[in-house]
């Protein structure tokens, strides 16, 4: 292990000994976490490990049972997160924390924002285009980060902790979110910063603390090979085999061998039958303009799209909760009108969006989740049979592994998960089709790989699988093709195995690709069609 | 503020017409309760063309303690609460005053106002101290409060009875005249309107301006995201169930003022409250609305009264139009909010 620091004195902030229980559930046991001035630390751990508690205890929103936090040399209980600001400990959520019924104005006001220092950050986070009076509701969900962002920095605070910061971000403005937190050293400030993007860490962190079952077990300097070095400490040394297994997704470099499954990922041939979905020239809103790609059973199809490409609007038309304005989609041949999500649920189309509140009943039981779809299969009236729910209930859990201490709601199960969950809920009774929206938005790389290997065998049986994906790499981990949709259009369609991301990512930005002549890479025109 | 004014004229165009196509935009629903109130004026005249001041100084009266009814309803609705004691706080402070003031003189009814004001905000304030305190869901709490200050109001006062200053009762008949406002203007305008207007603005606008007042909107609008705002959530809340007390006594002294009584009976005024927060554009789930919206609720349901009484409609039936009415308005109002949000 390496040696943690010890320098006594110099720490801005020094968490030690943290514990924290919930109930008979023990989130912090010892966790510990030392930021020295002018730095940026990144906090890692698989979930469950306990960040988000640590977290929450830093900035007052939870009060732990025993343990020490030391703000520039002097002992603080924080209990509310205007009390950390106080101290110079400055928070961006996850979740976006501007109230929505307020301007962004009133938002500013309400937390006594100095607003020129705001502006500045907002405009050098690369927002040029902000109303103060437009309502925090009617604002996209990146725009409420990057103010988010904005508001934390016009504090000007000592230690800024970062939540997943870049997660909801398309790349240009996490680039410059990246840009900005880097600069927070000169000035001698400290970030901590949370993310399951091992590659952002690397570039941006100078030390990682990594927490495991509550506890902290150890902090690493950011050199090379140390990539490596935190995958090991935050899996433990369990179990050999699954730790092969996250190198290779941390490596993510070339195609993996064949795993259990036999099959190879990248390498499916495109299925020869005929498609399961057929879209010709869909359009909807202002943002989807003509779509058109098929997708085929067998087969996990990657789409890649920057934020507000048309991609909300496409998932939306494809699960019947929105009409296209013009444009045809059919289902194994036959033209489909859906009116309603039922529609679309009938004629085999499963949607598994992005926001898991959105999917779960988050007070019932993991167990009449995962039962729901089937027990309540639209329009089927009359009792349920227990037995056979129970049996296909147990066996769609199994397969997933969830984790079902939390046998109860289905809220208090971390949020890897709740999205296992979101997903094995249509595994239970079969499915056609399955569109997922970034399923993997926010969680950890275990989880991860298990929710490819799930979509890799369910396409092995024969469904279709259309993944919305935000993180560039998975298109090679997951999926056999990829689509690119930018400006509402779609402008590449390629073979997994060529769609390395500096490919993906120039045609998400609808840059032609200046090495065309790469086998199975195919810029497409507007409207183009294989 | 200085600052923000200068850099928000920097920033996004925020021309003239853009500003007033927000503010229609923003208070659509206020301006076309305006605008249905203005019709039911019209409609009125016509099927009565005696329609005139002495009517409109009823029909103010008759909707004053309805208007103080529905201001206490929408604070606590815009923290994200409801308040089902509004009612039994208006009884039980209006006894309280009748009671204080029997036997007394008219100066006293200086002291017994500002006493029952202040009971007013300890009534609400123990509202929401039981619902921060106990966790107990806020319908569930005022429910209980409902039967305890009407239980309250009945041991202070039996039967109606009590008495109220001269000058009070005098405050709220008949119309202004020539005091404050050119005599043509005065004529017309109740006094009573006046006494609402005022009483509400001297408490609303301030709060409006301030950070308590921002903050009630926040902790309504999202309460997670008001608490890592820093806000004080709890201290929000039980500050916002104080108002609605102090509105509740507001509206406890009209009663009072109005029969010369205190009656220890609860009158119609807690569904009336609710039916005016919703009408008014109130969002049930907190955190969006204002006050003028449900107060011109209050009259638009009131004149409906009126006109149905005047139309010689039997009180039954009336009773159906009423609920019909407010049904159809809040029905056609959701559908446009959503044709709108749509294109």
């Amino acid at each position: 292990m390496p040696a943690t620091a010890t320098e006594p004195t110099t720490h801005l902030l020094d968490a030690s000994g943290i514990v924290k229980t919930y109930g008979a559930v023990q989130a912090l046991r010892g966790a510990s976490l030392s930021v020295l001035p002018g730095e940026v630390h990144a906090l890692l751990g698989a979930n469950g490990a306990g960040k988000s508690t640590l977290v929450k205890i830093l900035t007052g929103a939870v009060r732990p049972d025993s343990g020490e936090i030391v703000v520039q040399g002097q002992p603080r209980t924080v209990h509310s997160p205007a009390e950390a600001r106080r101290a110079g400990l400055v928070s961006v959520y996850q979740e976006p924390a501007l109230i929505p019924d307020l301007d962004v104005l009133s938002n500013l006001r309400l937390t006594d924002t100095p607003i020129e220092a705001f502006l500045a950050w907002v405009a050098k986070l690369g927002i040029d285009d902000l109303d103060l009076y437009e309502m925090a509701h009617d604002l996209p969900l990146a725009t409420l980060r990057i103010l988010d962002l904005a508001r934390a920095l016009a504090y000007e605070p000592n230690v800024l902790l970062l939540d997943e910061m870049t997660a909801a971000l398309p790349a240009d403005l996490a680039e410059k979110v990246l840009e900005v937190v880097g600069a927070q050293r000169e000035s001698g400030r400290s970030v901590i910063f949370i993310s399951h993007r091992l590659l952002e860490i690397g570039a941006l962190c100078d030390r990682a603390t990594v927490l495991r079952d509550g506890e902290t077990v150890g902090v690493v300097d950011m050199e090379a090979g140390a990539e490596d070095r935190i995958v090991e400490l935050m899996l433990g040394a369990s179990n050999e085999e699954e730790r092969s297994i996250h190198h290779r997704v941390v490596r993510a470099a070339a195609p993996t061998p064949a795993d259990d499954t036999g099959s190879t990922v990248g390498a499916t041939t495109d299925a020869a039958g005929p498609p399961r979905l057929r879209i010709r020239d869909l359009s909807a809103g202002t943002r989807l303009k003509g779509v058109s790609f098929d997708l085929y059973p067998g087969e996990v199809l990657g789409l890649v799209a920057l934020e507000g490409q048309g991609q909300d609007e496409l998932f939306g038309i494809l699960s019947g909760a929105r009409k296209p304005t013009q444009g045809q989609l059919e289902v194994d041949g036959h033209e489909a009108h859906f009116g309603h999500p039922a529609d679309a649920i009938a004629a085999g189309l499963v949607y598994v969006p992005g926001d898991r509140a959105e999917a779960l009943l988050m007070q019932r039981s993991v167990r009449e989740n995962i039962a729901l779809p089937s027990s309540a299969r639209p329009r089927r009236w009359g009792p349920i049979r227990m037995s056979a729910e129970k049996s296909s209930v147990d066996a769609a859990i199994d397969k997933l592994q969830i984790d079902t201490r939390a046998q109860g709601e289905v809220r208090r199960l971390s949020g890897g998960n709740q999205q296992k969950v979101t997903i094995a809920r249509w595994i239970a009774e079969g499915v056609d089709t399955l569109l997922c929206f970034d399923p993997t938005r926010g969680i950890d790389i275990r989880t991860k790989r298990q929710i490819y290997h799930l979509l890799r065998e369910l396409a092995d049986a024969g469904t279709a699988v259309l993944l919305y994906t935000s993180e560039l790499e998975e298109v090679q981990l997951a999926c056999d093709r990829a689509v690119v949709i930018f400006n509402g259009q779609v402008v590449a369609e390629m073979d997994a195995a060529v769609a390395d991301e500096p490919t993906l990512m120039r045609a998400a930005y609808g840059l032609e690709s200046t090495n065309g002549g790469e086998a199975g890479v195919g810029v497409l025109r507007a409207g183009g069609s294989r | 503020m200085n600052a923000a004014a200068r850099a928000t004229g920097q920033l996004g165009g925020s021309s003239i017409g853009s500003t007033v196509a927000r503010f229609l935009r923003r208070n659509a629903w206020v301006l076309a309760l305006w605008a249905l109130l203005g019709a039911l004026v019209v409609f009125t005249i016509t099927i009565q063309p005696r329609w005139g001041a002495p009517q409109l100084t009823i029909l103010a009266i008759a909707a004053l303690p309805y208007a103080f009814a529905a201001a206490a309803q929408t604070t606590a609705v815009l923290v994200g609460g409801i308040d089902l004691s509004v009612a039994a706080m208006m009884t039980f402070t209006s006894v309280c005053a009748a009671v204080l003031m029997e036997g007394q003189s008219e100066e006293f009814g200086i002291v017994a106002v500002a006493l029952v004001l202040l009971l007013g905000l300890g009534l609400g304030m123990v509202n929401g101290l039981s619902i921060v305190l106990t966790r107990v869901p806020d319908i569930v709490v005022t429910l209980a409060f409902f039967f305890i200050w009407e239980g309250a109001a009945l041991m202070v006062l039996d039967a109606p009875g009590g008495s109220s200053a001269r000058w009070l009762r005098d405050l709220i008949i008949g119309p202004v005249g020539g005091f404050v406002v050119p005599a043509e203007i005065g004529d017309w305008l109740p006094k009573s309107l006046l006494l609402l207007v005022f009483s509400l603005g001297i408490v609303w606008i301030p709060l409006k301006r301030s950070r308590l007042g921002l903050s009630i909107y926040a902790v309504g609008s999202d309460q997670l995201a008001a608490f890592r705002s820093g806000i004080a959530v709890d201290r929000t809340r039980v500050a916002a169930y104080a108002l609605t007390g102090l509105f509740s006594a507001m509206g406890g002294l009209i009663l009072t003022m109005n029969t010369g009584l205190g009656t220890p009976i609860q009158g119609p005024y807690l569904l009336a409250s609710v039916a005016a927060v919703v009408l008014g554009g109130v969002s049930l789930a907190g955190g969006k609305g204002g006050l003028v919206g449900p107060i011109v609720a209050v009259f638009i349901l009131r004149l409906v009264r009126q006109d149905l009484t005047l139309m010689s409609i039997d009180p039954n039936v009336a009773q159906v139009t009423e609920g019909a009415i407010m049904v159809a308005v809040v029905l056609v109002g959701a559908l446009v909010a959503l044709r709108s949000r749509r294109s």
